[in-house]
């Protein structure tokens, strides 16, 4: 009984928090768009009993979806996002995996220090991240300001309100999400492992490539998945430093919602980006689990 | 210490670099005179007294802290619970669904959690304000505090509490006087997690508020659309210098936690 009522509280509070909102989304997302208020239509009335459900049932239909792909605008979108999240997480991972290896041949008394360094970014908020880099690349902003002054340029470079803001505010705020997974797999590697290889004659990028880089790859694919999931419905970065030249569909949805006023094609593109997401969540979750398995 | 190279040593210093400079840049321009970001006029502390007097900040302050409060203790109590039924409980009807919807909030788009959950409150008629952003929040961070939580249940010994339940113990009994003790550290830092994501959220805070409340990263948001403010950098370095003070305590303290820990089970090896 006391069982019971342990399960019962934290299962009904994401049923109802969880589970109904997204089945609203689902319903409104295969309704239309209606001068009203909640501005969609139909509306559910019980009072009506079977023929109010049946009703309701019937007018739903898939309209907004077949928008969603006569429009321009959508699928330019989704792609956009698609590109702008693989490309970056592949940044973050050039960038954060020397970092990482960095980390895990460092002393052992550095370590935690160096951990914490990591983890530090992660805990300050992610908005203030994202708009300290507003200062740097702006027009008149640091970035361009040094690069004048040392003579590189003679015209500031236009990198604010650009795609290239977007991936750089990507590869900053994700950072410690690909160096964190990359340095617990590094960290257990063996090193006499290296040494063996060494010693049967392998060059020191050969021993890397053909012993490190296998035995970190369950890390590798988790930071990436850790990376390529928010980033592919991120709405901050390309708000703040992607302008509008910058394609992202959770811009695209925001808009729709807060400025269009569409609920009922928001809730569709939203149920659209979740389709594209189940694919990379399904691998990310089999990599956890593989990685589960050979430790054991 | 062998293979640590010059190679290694430029990468870190790179890196680090790269992930403090833009704060760093953030902190110095916050004491500059000028209005102007790149143009440094000398030496002020005008913003942080502007900061102060904003009555506007002061009240998203208070809205964010009262927000932040309340939803990390829900979520606390929330997430240890649901942390509890998935490593104890066993089997039970819809237990693949209870998972799943454990761990699908960690990987869903900020913005399709917010309007799922504003067209929730819409439906039911709800007035849009504080609350429902606590609800909101709660919703999601419960799932990150069960994580963290469950994944300290699974590594301790079991036999501990089947001990406690054979001297007479209740289950509940049990719970409070050997398993909470144990999963404390997970706990708080659940806690301490729920509450940054509470603090940090823009998005799902802006789909579920209402006019009657504004949170400060909805203004900081609003006031940084249009370009830098040098009022923002004052309130950003207020908000690192919290964030670093409060982690550096955290992990000073845990290691110390680790030191005593280690200190008691010699102590006890010893008398036994």
């Amino acid at each position: 009984m006391r069982k019971a009522v342990l399960i019962a509280i934290p299962y009904l509070w994401l049923v109802a928090l969880f589970l109904v909102p997204f089945l609203i989304v689902l319903k409104i997302s295969l309704s239309d768009i209606a001068l009203a208020r909640p501005p969609y239509m139909p509306q559910l009335d019980l009072t009506q009993g079977w023929a109010g459900l049946t009703a309701f049932f019937s007018e739903l239909d898939l309209d907004n979806f077949a928008f969603l792909a006569t429009d321009d605008l959508y699928w330019k979108s989704y792609l956009s996002s698609l590109r702008i999240a693989a490309l970056s997480t592949l940044i973050t991972l050039a960038v954060g995996y020397p970092i990482a290896y960095g980390m895990a041949r460092a002393d052992h008394a550095w370590r935690p220090t160096l951990l914490m360094l990591v983890i530090l970014p992660f805990w300050t908020s992610f908005l203030i991240r994202v708009y300290s880099w507003m200062g740097i690349l702006s027009n008149e902003g640091t970035l361009n300001t040094v690069l004048q002054w040392l003579g590189v340029i003679n015209e500031p470079l236009q990198i604010m309100n650009t795609p290239t803001a977007v991936y750089i505010g990507i590869v900053y705020t994700y950072l410690p999400f690909m160096v964190l997974p990359i340095y617990s797999a590094l960290e257990k590697l063996d090193d006499s492992l290296l040494e063996a290889a060494e010693d049967l004659g392998c060059s020191r990028f050969t021993a890397f490539w053909l012993v490190t880089w296998p035995l970190s790859r369950s890390g590798i694919v988790a930071g990436c998945f850790l990376v390529f999931i928010p980033a592919l419905g991120e709405f901050v970065i390309p708000s703040l430093l992607g302008g509008s030249s910058t394609l992202m569909i959770g811009k695209v949805l925001w808009e729709e919602f807060f400025n269009n006023r569409d609920w009922p094609v928001a809730s569709a593109v939203a149920v659209i980006l979740l389709l594209i997401l189940i694919i990379p969540i399904v691998l990310f979750q089999r990599n956890e689990q593989k990685a589960r398995e050979a430790e054991g | 210490m062998k293979r640590f190279s010059w190679f290694n040593a430029t990468s870190l210093s790179l890196g680090f670099a790269f992930l403090y400079l833009p704060m760093i840049l953030l902190v110095v321009y916050s004491f500059n005179e000028s209005r102007l970001v790149t143009v440094w006029a000398g030496f002020s502390t005008k913003w942080y007294g502007e900061l102060f007097r904003d009555q506007e900040f002061l009240d998203a302050a208070w809205v964010t802290l009262k927000v932040g409060v309340f939803s990390s203790t829900l979520a606390t109590v929330l997430g240890t619970m649901a942390a509890y039924v998935l490593v104890r409980a066993g089997r039970f009807h819809g237990r693949t669904l209870f998972s799943g919807m454990i761990y699908a909030p960690l990987v869903m788009p900020e913005v399709i959690t917010g309007l799922s959950l504003l067209l929730l409150f819409i439906g039911i008629g709800l007035d849009r304000g504080v609350l429902t952003i606590v609800l909101a929040h709660t919703t999601f961070s419960m799932c990150y505090v069960s994580v963290v939580v469950s994944s300290r249940l699974t590594s301790f010994d079991r036999s501990l509490e089947e001990a406690a339940l054979d001297l007479g113990c209740s289950a509940f009994a049990a719970f409070r006087l050997v398993t909470l003790p144990i999963i404390a550290p997970a706990v708080i830092s659940g806690w301490l997690l729920a509450f940054t994501l509470s603090l940090d959220d823009l998005v799902i805070a802006s789909f579920t508020t209402g006019p009657s409340a504004t949170t400060l990263p909805i203004k900081i948001f609003s006031a940084v659309r249009l370009g830098v403010s040098p009022q923002i950098n004052a309130l950003s370095t207020l908000l690192i210098g919290i964030v670093t003070i409060g982690v550096i305590t955290a992990s000073v303290l845990t290691k110390r936690a680790a030191v005593a820990q280690v200190r008691d089970e010699q102590k006890a090896v010893r008398a036994a």
